[in-house]
């Protein structure tokens, strides 16, 4: 009945279509490959399953990619609000050749991306040369992972937040100003507020996207046992061993906190946008 | 003086915006900066708030120099085309935002500023929406609590800049009157902008007309519309009949028909001249009442409201005169499209000079 009544409502024609269309699309391409992981993990049985998850270097690895994405996503959010702000707000020499630049790390292969940090960074590269007698260890170290997914969220900020703040009427500022308000306050009282949602999303898809990588950080992790080994390198080696099922059972703990926080961060976002909106 | 301007000049790369301006405004007036759009006007009013910086000049706001204060030192209220409400605050919030920003000494505690408020929303009839977003509200009434947030900070001066244009016809006629009452009670020095002449003529205490970033006149309505100083004050406050022609020893060309010169042109041996005649002033009649009539044939009848409007084709005149004529006029005439009329014109002004319309 009450499908029926989304039915009639509803001017746009192909409702039915379109929707079974989505139905099966994510289907075939997300649910059926996703389901795979759970299938795989069953016959394991319960102890198994409990023993391969919590164990200790598992369980460091989880740590590992959710800090270091995290971390990578907080870093992304201030970066890429401020250069999406330059990019929309300024008019300079060679800006739509940084703007380009913005999209390089969706288009890199993340291992020539991984290459590319462990060699600036290693003792004799370029930084790492620079950083060496400080003390500061770049490659080997969480640092290093975090460096590497700043790099591979950046553009999922600035892309989101673009497009917000070029529709956003200048008047707006200007009202603030004219009311009083520094530019500070028109920024944490005005800005952000209205920037927040476009924000959210962008940090949720760099921090998810954190998660998920492998190529470009495994070359600059080092790979080392509980200190640097990320949830995605730990499935890879128990494929190496063959042991398909501990493979599996990793993957689905990943992909249950993943997206569970997904579905957090999508709630919050709705919650936010519901109060404004009539 | 609330307001005073001194030889404002504002360059846009080769464009002129403001051209060597200077104006007064006493106190507690609600003037209109009247304009074609490209004139300069909204440049000026933004000029005053600081939004815009003048290349060179002095703008006094209540007898302070304000030349070089930033927008938010200035202590102006502006009320933007679009509104510019805040999006994601409540009414509440919006109207109480430039009480919110001052500094923590000035600021005045949250009863204080909950009362504040409370009145101003009450004063612009929407006391109601407090909890309402932006979103939620009429173009009409998101126009009046922008009004209320301007207003909060007790400006020096309120400026609206084309406040109406976005709202439609009876929204805006409603707001205008509505307008003019609260200025009445407030009594803030008040500059609005408008292409609307009508909005003009209805609500200011002085109309300044501006044309190419100078002012062409100033007045109040009645002094503007009864006596324009120009041409182009003539044709742009209103409808108006052109006739480009000569004036010729006392007598003006109108076609192939000739009109005596006003006295103040009986002198001018011979000048081009543009004469122009409101359609209100045409009289319409069926049967010939003095040799100076002109004889023409309807083409077109439009209905105005309480007005009809008629196109008539005149003999001995290049193009069509518009007239217009009381309905009643219309009815006892038995008017119509093709109908034969004789054309008596009451009131003329001559304009002599070049110019271009």
């Amino acid at each position: 009945m009450a499908l029926f009544q989304i039915k009639r409502r509803n001017i746009l024609p192909g409702f039915g279509l379109s929707m079974g269309y989505t139905v099966f699309y994510l289907s075939a391409i997300v649910i059926v490959p996703v389901s795979m992981i759970f299938f795989n993990t069953f016959p394991m049985g319960w102890e198994p399953f409990v023993n391969a998850v919590t164990a200790p270097r598992v369980i460091a690895s989880y740590k590992l990619s959710f800090s270091t994405a995290f971390f990578a996503a907080l870093f992304d959010a201030f970066a890429g609000l401020l250069t999406a702000w330059v990019l929309v707000r300024y008019r300079f020499p060679g800006k739509q050749f940084l703007d380009a630049l913005v999209d390089l790390p969706f288009a890199l292969p993340t291992a020539v991306a991984g290459i590319c940090f462990a060699t600036l960074y290693s003792p004799i590269g370029w930084l790492g040369q620079l950083l060496a007698p400080l003390n500061l260890h770049i490659i080997n170290t969480p640092t290093g992972i975090i460096i590497a997914l700043i790099f591979i969220g950046f553009p999922f900020v600035v892309r989101t937040i673009q497009p917000v703040l070029e529709e956003m009427e200048q008047e707006i500022e200007e009202a603030a100003h004219c009311l009083g308000a520094t530019r500070w306050q028109t920024f944490t009282k005005i800005l952000l507020p209205h920037l927040f949602p476009a924000l959210l999303t962008g940090v949720t898809l760099a921090f998810a996207r954190g998660i998920g990588e492998y190529g470009s950080v495994i070359f600059i992790a080092g790979n080392l046992p509980m200190k640097t080994e990320i949830a995605p390198l730990m499935i890879m080696s128990k494929l190496d061993q063959f042991d398909y099922a501990g493979a599996s059972a990793v993957a689905l703990v990943l992909l249950l906190i993943s997206f569970t926080m997904l579905l957090l961060l999508n709630a919050v976002q709705e919650w936010q946008q519901k109060e404004y909106r009539s | 003086m609330g307001i005073e301007l001194q030889n404002i000049n504002k360059q846009f790369g080769e464009y002129k915006a403001i051209d060597n301006l200077s104006l007064n405004i006493a106190s507690g007036e609600l003037i209109a900066l009247l304009g074609p759009s490209g004139c300069g006007k909204t440049t000026l009013l933004r000029i005053i708030a600081g939004l815009e910086l003048a290349d060179s000049g002095k703008i006094l706001l209540e007898n302070k120099d304000t030349t070089n204060l930033p927008p938010r030192k200035k202590n102006v209220g502006f009320v933007f085309q679009h509104y510019a409400l805040f999006r994601r605050l409540t009414v509440f919030e919006n109207v109480a935002f430039g009480l919110k920003v001052l500094p923590f000494r000035e600021r005045p505690s949250r009863s204080e500023i909950r009362d504040r408020v409370a009145h101003l929303l009450k004063l612009v009839q929407m006391d109601w929406a407090l909890t309402r977003y932006p979103s939620q509200l009429s173009g009409g009434q998101r126009q009046r609590v922008a009004l209320a947030r301007a207003l909060a900070v007790n400006p020096r001066v309120l400026l609206l800049d084309e406040p109406f244009s976005a709202l439609d016809a009876k929204v805006r006629q409603e707001l205008r009157r509505w307008l003019r009452k609260l200025h009445d009670e407030i009594h803030v020095t008040s500059i609005f902008v408008t292409h609307d002449q009508e909005e003009a003529l209805e609500l200011a205490d002085k109309i300044v007309v501006i044309n190419k970033g100078r002012i062409e006149q100033q007045g109040t309505p009645q002094e503007v519309y009864d006596h324009p100083a120009n041409a182009f004050v003539y044709n742009f406050l209103g409808n108006v009949n052109v006739f480009h022609g000569r004036i010729h020893n006392g007598k003006v060309s109108l076609g192939a028909h000739q009109l005596d010169a006003p006295d103040d042109l009986k002198n001018v041996e011979e000048k081009p001249s543009q004469t122009f005649v409101r359609p209100h002033e045409i009289g319409i009649s069926r049967i010939r009442s003095n040799d100076k009539d002109l004889e023409g044939t309807i083409r077109e009848v439009r209905l105005q409201g309480g007005q009809i409007g008629l196109n008539i084709e005149c003999q001995g005149l290049d193009n069509p005169i518009e007239a217009e004529v009381p309905r009643e006029l219309f009815v006892n005439l038995q008017l119509a499209k093709g109908v034969q009329v004789f054309v008596t014109i009451n009131r003329v002004r001559v304009f002599t000079g070049d110019y271009e319309i």
